[in-house]
């Protein structure tokens, strides 16, 4: 006896359905089999907005097409890091064949997903090796499980800037070296108005202001986020407690978090000429090496200086490192022209006279070991701070996820709550994190 | 029994014929529901039960994205109270608020054309123009509004950067722009049968009594739609939330910077937010097909709890 009919039908067409939903479900795979002498356009899309930013790009890619008369390139700026993972996932014949993304954090999710191509069989076809090129942070930062599949392609440093003029004025005479010093001079550097409102904080740091994700200041500890399994250990790692504790003391020897976080809300935004630094809100600032452009392009009516952030008391000797972080370059998976993509790959994160050209354009720090050696670098002390502290052996950049940066965001999260007195037992509190984080990645595996 | 074999064939072709044609005055309909509901809802449930990154081959994981979502996953919980709260408390505020400008502007006689455009007008705003120029009139240190209460000695809060006044602002924003509710309720009030004001009168029957036994029982359905569009739009709340927490945060967001939503503390994140970060930062797209089915199935008892309710609302006749 046939079945009703509604019971095939719905089970066929559900079938059916699935089907096509499992075939649509794969973008196209490229190739590397072109010839990379062969006359091809190649699509590099890559972050850089602004007018001085797009020239010095373009000026790279005219010297680069003088270089290799048979590859045009076809440039697209501003794009961000969303869009370029979409459109690669997306698929199609506009998609770019090289990206470039202004952070490490996602390095992780593009190494294990395959969206970006492994370098390493182009590395050993041209000879290029890395760990002689590239500075040993910014190579562990570019791969994930032995996967090369970006590139450094100039770095991001943060370090402390220091308003000079209110240093003498509170008779500190060098910037701190340690977090006690950073808190001895924070006070020092603290004014009030008659009625108790701030007039300037000598430094914050809430988690909320600007650059200040907690990730930056707790490179300061060298933390370790993972085992060697890849599970998280932030509530095994002393290091982390340290590094809370310390934060909360900064924030209570100013005034508490209620008080700072409503100054916070009277700062103008980050990159406009209502930055609390440039307008004296603070004596002492966490920012990227482009701030010191930006603090001269604006004509700061101060004497400003640069220096590495200060360390824990206890790890004293390790004075100088930093946060790192940066621009990546890579392949799409998905591009035909995979040996052509390479050549432009190679030229702008390993030839040394177009990183230093380009890192001078760009006020960036060079991600090349001869290029931040180079006689032909910016010269100006104020950045010669950020190449110390890029070259400094204890300075470190995040570790990549294979979700990319997940972990950072669910470490803010975290770090939210406890700068609030939200988190009453720190170390259950990490716990917890360090189980979100784990269960956070197994849920991005297959 | 020869007449009957003979017209059944016919009367078969003639029940396709109808068929057909019935068909084809629905095909328009059929090709967009199907399309842009019912394939959407398919895949939907299918990737709900897959790890799919956009990249590899989606694998079966059985309950893997259901269990994450609803037991792992921090944010689930802040992001359906915000949503929750925004539906009850703008939902309401606004049919209030709609209802009482279409009654103002209805009996308003002289310049009515143009209190009418006056608050109709904001809806016509762009959604991220109005959140701009919100944030930027709230802003604590640099906003108009706060020199002003600060003048009159009422202390100002810190609106779009305070966890307790995020999602009010938000509901102040939505308030701003009720124009299409007011003239939703100024055309159902306009359609009030005048005599039965008339009637009411001549009962000595006060304001009150007028709006309570003559203008409600009429407007009921009108109310009853309100509220239901009102729920499953608030559900899918998502552009004001997001721009005004981007925008608060005074943080500059640029390639490569990932926009986390829902500044401060998660006070104005939504479950539409939420997805998007899932499938679109995350490429956890099994997640966020979990999540949406989730928002689905609780917007669909939200307006069936709502519809079965409308007895109590609509007058006897409906």
């Amino acid at each position: 006896m046939p079945l009703p009919r509604p019971r095939i039908r719905l089970p066929a067409a559900l079938a059916g359905a699935a089907l096509l939903l499992a075939g649509c479900a794969q973008p196209a795979i490229g190739s590397d089999r072109d010839d990379p002498t062969a006359p091809v356009t190649l699509t590099f899309w890559h972050g850089w907005s602004n007018a001085d930013e797009v020239k010095a790009v373009d000026d790279s890619i005219a010297r680069f097409e003088k270089l290799h008369p048979n590859i045009q390139v076809r440039a697209t700026g501003n794009v961000t890091d969303d869009t370029m993972n979409q459109a690669l996932r997306a698929g199609g014949g506009d998609a770019p064949d090289v990206v470039s993304s202004f952070t490490t954090n996602n390095v992780g999710q593009y190494c294990s997903t395959g969206m970006w191509a492994d370098l390493d069989p182009f590395l050993k076809k041209t000879g290029v090796v890395k760990e002689k090129v590239f500075p040993k942070p910014l190579l562990a930062a570019t791969q994930y499980q032995g996967k090369q599949c970006a590139l450094p392609l100039l770095a991001d440093t943060y370090g402390l800037y220091y308003n000079k003029d209110a240093f003498e004025k509170a008779g500190i005479t060098r910037p701190p070296h340690t977090m006690s010093e950073l808190k001895r001079d924070a006070v020092k550097l603290t004014r009030r108005t008659g009625d108790g409102a701030y007039r300037q904080l000598g430094f914050m740091p809430n988690f909320r202001l600007y650059q200040n994700s907690p990730d930056r200041l707790f490179a300061q500890w060298g933390p370790t986020y993972f085992d060697r399994n890849g599970t998280a250990q932030l509530a095994k790692d002393p290091a982390t407690e340290e590094f809370f504790t310390t934060q909360r003391e900064l924030i209570d020897a100013q005034g508490g978090y209620g008080p700072t976080e409503r100054f916070r809300t009277t700062f103008g935004d980050e990159m406009s000429s209502q930055n609390a630094f440039l307008t004296q809100k603070l004596a002492m600032h966490m920012d990227g090496e482009w701030r010191g452009l930006m603090l001269k392009k604006a004509h700061a009516p101060f004497a400003w200086g640069t220096a590495p952030m200060p360390v824990p008391d206890d790890r004293a000797d390790t004075y100088g490192r930093g946060y790192l972080t940066g621009t990546v370059a890579g392949i799409a998976h998905s591009s035909r022209h995979q040996n052509a993509a390479w050549e432009l790959v190679k030229f702008l994160t390993a030839d040394t006279d177009q990183v230093v050209a380009l890192a001078n354009a760009l006020h960036n720090v060079p991600s090349t070991n001869a290029a931040l050696t180079s006689p032909k670098l910016d010269a100006d002390p104020a950045f010669r701070t950020f190449l110390d502290i890029t070259a400094n052996p204890h300075s470190t950049a995040l570790p990549p996820s294979d979700n990319g940066g997940q972990y950072v965001t669910a470490l803010q999260d975290f770090a939210y709550d406890v700068e609030a007195g939200k988190v009453r037992d720190l170390g259950a509190g990490l716990r917890t994190l360090d189980t979100q984080i784990d269960a956070d990645n197994l849920q991005s595996e297959n | 029994m020869a007449a009957t074999t003979t017209t059944a064939p016919a009367l078969r072709r003639k029940r396709t014929r109808e068929r057909l044609r019935i068909a084809g005055f629905l095909s328009p309909w059929l090709i967009g529901f199907s399309v842009f509901f019912g394939y959407p809802l398919i895949a939907t449930v299918y990737f709900s039960f897959m790890h799919y990154n956009q990249i590899e081959r989606p694998a079966f994981v059985g309950l893997r994205n259901w269990t994450y979502v609803l037991t792992q996953m921090p944010l689930f919980g802040p992001a359906l109270w915000n949503t929750l709260w925004l539906v009850v408390v703008m939902v309401a505020l606004r049919v209030v608020f709609g209802l009482g400008t279409g009654l103002l502007v209805t009996r308003v006689k002289a310049g009515a054309g143009f209190f009418r455009t006056a608050f109709y007008l904001p809806y016509l705003a762009p959604p991220v123009a109005a959140t701009v120029a919100f944030v930027f009139l709230l802003n604590p240190a640099t906003g108009p509004v706060n020199d002003i209460l600060g003048a009159a000695g009422i202390p100002a809060p810190s609106w779009f950067n305070d966890p307790h006044w995020a999602k009010p602002s938000l509901v102040l924003l939505s308030l701003w722009g009720i124009g299409d509710l007011m003239v939703i309720f100024m055309a159902a009030l306009l359609d009030v049968p005048k005599e039965q004001y008339e009637a009411a009168e001549l009962d000595g029957t006060g304001a009150w009594g007028k709006f309570r036994y003559v203008t409600w029982p009429s407007i009921t359905p009108i109310v009853l739609f309100a509220v239901v569009t009102g729920v499953v739009q608030t559900m899918q709340y998502y552009t004001q939330a997001l721009v005004a927490g981007k925008l608060a945060s005074g943080v500059s967001i640029g390639p490569g910077t990932v926009i986390q939503p829902g500044y401060p503390d998660h006070s104005t994140l939504t479950v539409p937010q939420l997805v998007y970060s899932l499938g679109f930062q995350n490429f956890n797209t099994g997640a966020a097909c979990a999540l949406s089915l989730v928002l689905f199935a609780l917007a669909m008892a939200v307006t069936t709890l709502l519809m079965r309710r409308r007895a109590g609302l609509l007058p006897a006749e409906d």
